[in-house]
C-alpha cells in the first residue's frame, strides 16, 4: 500500500535539520578560525582561512591526558558494571522467592536516586576508602550509579529467553553456572550491548564525581577540563571550542565502528 | 508450577535456579556507594558539620532553616518550571521526530544521523558551546540581529530559563527521538493497514494507533526526564552559573554551593534529602504507572 508523501512531517524535520545543525557548523568553524576573525565575524561566518593552531593551544594544555582518562573510567565502569548486573540480573529473572523479588525493587528505587542528593556522604566513603583523588574513586560511584538501568535493561532481555532453553540446559545437567555462560549471556548479548552503551555514557558524561573525588591533574577528566578551560581560556573563544570538538573525538570513533550497536542500544531502551 | 510436576517426575534432572547469591556482590557494592550514602545524607541533615570537624548533631535546626528558606523555595519553584519546561519542548519533538525517523525511506534514515550527532557531546561540552554562541557580545545576539534584538539572553531571568530549556532539549530530543524511532518500528504493520480500509487518515491513525502504542516508551522517556531534571546540575553551573543573581539556582546546584562553596555540610544534607524525596515520589509514581514493578514482559529493554 503506497501512501502520499507527508510534506508537513518533511518541512518540519528540516527545521529541526536547521536547529541541529547551525550549531555544529558554528562549533566546527569556530574551532579552526583564528581567533581575531572569530571577533569580527562571529561564529556563523563562511569560513575562509582555516587554522589548527587552536588545537595545538588545546593538545599543549596536557588535553590528550584528560581524554585518556576518561577512556580508563569508562572502560573499567563498563566492566564493572557488566561484572556485576549479569549475575544479579540472572538471580532476579531466574531465582525464586520474595529476596530476589525485593532485591528488583530495590534497584528499581534506586533509578530514582540523584547522584547529587548523596555526593556528601560518597565523599566520606571514598575519602575512607582512600581514593580520594584516584581514578578508581569516580569509577566506583560511577559504575554503582550505572547499575540500575543495566540491571533494568538486562533483566529485561533476559526474561526473553524461553523456559524450554533453560529446561533443556537442565537435562544436559548444566547447573545455575554453565547455563549463565553458555546460553544465557550469549542469548542476551543485545541487551549486554545496551547496558555499555548506557555505563560508557553515564562515564563519558560524568561531570559531578571527577569534580567532586579528584583535583589534580592526573586524574582529571574531559568534562572537568573543559570546565577549567572556561576560565583558563574563557577570552580565547576558538580555542575554547576546539577543545569542545575535540572531547567528542572518543565517542565519535565508538559512533564510527560501532553505530549501528550504538543506535540500536538506545532505541531498545524505549520500551515497547 | 503444578503442571510440571509431573514431568519432573518422570525427567530426573531438576532444573537448577540461581540463588540469592549471585546477587551479592552487585547488591553490596549498591549498599555501599548508593544505599549507605543515602542513609548519611539523611542523618547529617540533622547535624551542623563543617566538613572538617565531627558533625554535630543539632535536632531539627536544619529542617526549620530548610522550611524559613526563600532561596529553597525559589529553587525548588524554578526546578519545577525547569521540569514542566523541558519535557514539554522534548516530548512532542520527540515524538514527532521519533516516528517520523522511523520511516524506512532513505532520506529519512540520512537526516536522523545528523539528527544524533548531538548525542557526542556531553552536557560540559553541550553547555560551554552554547555559553559562547548565545555570547551577548561575540556569538549570535551579536550577529543575527532580528532574532534577539540585541539583548543578552543570559540577563533576565526568563532568558536565563529559557536557554536551559533550549539547550537542554537540543542536547537530549536526539536521545528520546531515538527511543521512540525504536518503540514506532516495533509497531505492529497490519494496525495501520487495517485503519487504512477502515478510512482512517493519517492523523487519525497517528492518535488512535501510535500514540497508544507509545505509551510505555512516553513513560520510560519522561523517568528520564525527570531524574535528568532532577540531577541537571552541570547545565546550570556551566550554562548560567546559577544567575542572574540566583534566579537559576535549582535545587541540585544550591545543594552544590552550599556544601562545597560555603563549606554548610549539615544544612546542604537537608537540601539533599528534600530532593531524594522528591525523586524517590516521582520514580514510584512512574513505576505504578508502567506496571515496571510487576516484573512483566512490558518492560522488554527497560
Amino acid at each position: 500500500m503506497r501512501t502520499r508523501p507527508n510534506y508537513l512531517a518533511g518541512a518540519a524535520a528540516l527545521v529541526w535539520l536547521v536547529i541541529i545543525g547551525v550549531p555544529l557548523y558554528a562549533l566546527v568553524n569556530t574551532a579552526v578560525q583564528p581567533q581575531t576573525k572569530y571577533t569580527d565575524k562571529g561564529p556563523v561566518s563562511i569560513p575562509s582561512t582555516v587554522t589548527w593552531d587552536n588545537f595545538h593551544t588545546v593538545v599543549d594544555s596536557g588535553f590528550l591526558h584528560y581524554i585518556w582518562n576518561t577512556v580508563v573510567v569508562a572502560v573499567a565502569t563498563v566492566a564493572i558494571v557488566l561484572a556485576l548486573a549479569v549475575p544479579i540480573s540472572y538471580a532476579v529473572v531466574r531465582g525464586r522467592g520474595w529476596i530476589t523479588k525485593g532485591v528488583f525493587r530495590l534497584f528499581l528505587l534506586g533509578l530514582a536516586i540523584p547522584s547529587q542528593a548523596v555526593i556528601i556522604p560518597l565523599f566520606l566513603i571514598v575519602n575512607d576508602l582512600g581514593l580520594y583523588d584516584t581514578l578508581w574513586g569516580i569509577i566506583l560511584p560511577t559504575a554503582a550509579f550505572a547499575l540500575p538501568v543495566s540491571v533494568l535493561v538486562l533483566s529485561g532481555g533476559m526474561r526473553d529467553i524461553s523456559n524450554e532453553l533453560y529446561e533443556a540446559m537442565a537435562l544436559d545437567g548444566a547447573g545455575p553456572a554453565r547455563t549463565l555462560v553458555t546460553l544465557v549471556i550469549p542469548m542476551s548479548r543485545s541487551a549486554i550491548a545496551t547496558a555499555s552503551v548506557f555505563a560508557a555514557l553515564q562515564a563519558w558524561n560524568g561531570f559531578l564525581f571527577p569534580l567532586i573525588m579528584a583535583q589534580s591533574e592526573d586524574t582529571k577528566l574531559v568534562t572537568l577540563g573543559l570546565y577549567n578551560f572556561v576560565s583558563e581560556y574563557g577570552a580565547n573563544v576558538p580555542a575554547l571550542l576546539a577543545a569542545v570538538l575535540m572531547s567528542a573525538v572518543p565517542i565519535l570513533v565508538v559512533y564510527l565502528f560501532a553505530r549501528r550497536a550504538l543506535v540500536a542500544g538506545l532505541m531498545g531502551a524505549g520500551g515497547k | 508450577m503444578s503442571k510440571h510436576r509431573a514431568r519432573d517426575r518422570a525427567a530426573p534432572p531438576t532444573l537448577e535456579r540461581p540463588g540469592v547469591a549471585w546477587a551479592v556482590p552487585g547488591l553490596l557494592f549498591f549498599l555501599v556507594f548508593a544505599i549507605v550514602p543515602m542513609a548519611g545524607v539523611l542523618y547529617l541533615s540533622f547535624t551542623h558539620w563543617d566538613g572538617l570537624s565531627s558533625p554535630q548533631f543539632t535536632g531539627l535546626e536544619n529542617w526549620s532553616r530548610f522550611f524559613g528558606d526563600s532561596q529553597v523555595r525559589q529553587s525548588t519553584l524554578v526546578t519545577g518550571v525547569l521540569l514542566v519546561g523541558n519535557i514539554a519542548v522534548q516530548a512532542p519533538i520527540s515524538i514527532l521526530l521519533g516516528v517520523w525517523a522511523a520511516g524506512h525511506q532513505r532520506n529519512r534514515a540520512v537526516l536522523s544521523a545528523i539528527f544524533f550527532l548531538p548525542l557526542l557531546l556531553s552536557t560540559a561540552a553541550t553547555a560551554i558551546m552554547w555559553r559562547q554562541l548565545l555570547d551577548p557580545n561575540f556569538g549570535l545576539p551579536s550577529k543575527v540581529d532580528w532574532l534577539f534584538g540585541g539583548s543578552n539572553p543570559f540577563g533576565s531571568k526568563a532568558g536565563s530559563i529559557a536557554c536551559l530549556v533550549l539547550v537542554t532539549s537540543w542536547q537530549f530530543v536526539p536521545f528520546h527521538s531515538l527511543l521512540y524511532q525504536g518503540a514506532a518500528r516495533s509497531i505492529p504493520h497490519t494496525l495501520y493497514q487495517a485503519a487504512a480500509i477502515d478510512g482512517a487518515g493519517r492523523v487519525r491513525q497517528f492518535v488512535h494507533i501510535t500514540l497508544p502504542q507509545l505509551r510505555n516508551t512516553m513513560i520510560t522517556s519522561t523517568t528520564f526526564m525527570v531524574i535528568g531534571g532532577l540531577t541537571a546540575f552541570d547545565i546550570v553551573l556551566l550554562l548560567t552559573n546559577g544567575g542572574p543573581g540566583t534566579d537559576t539556582s535549582i535545587l541540585p546546584f544550591s545543594m552544590y554551593q552550599t556544601a562545597f562553596r560555603t563549606y554548610d555540610y549539615g544544612y546542604a544534607s537537608a537540601i539533599a534529602s528534600f530532593l531524594l524525596l522528591l525523586a524517590t515520589v516521582a520514580s514510584v509514581l512512574l513505576t505504578k504507572l508502567s506496571g515496571y514493578d510487576k516484573m512483566t514482559s512490558t518492560m522488554e529493554g527497560l
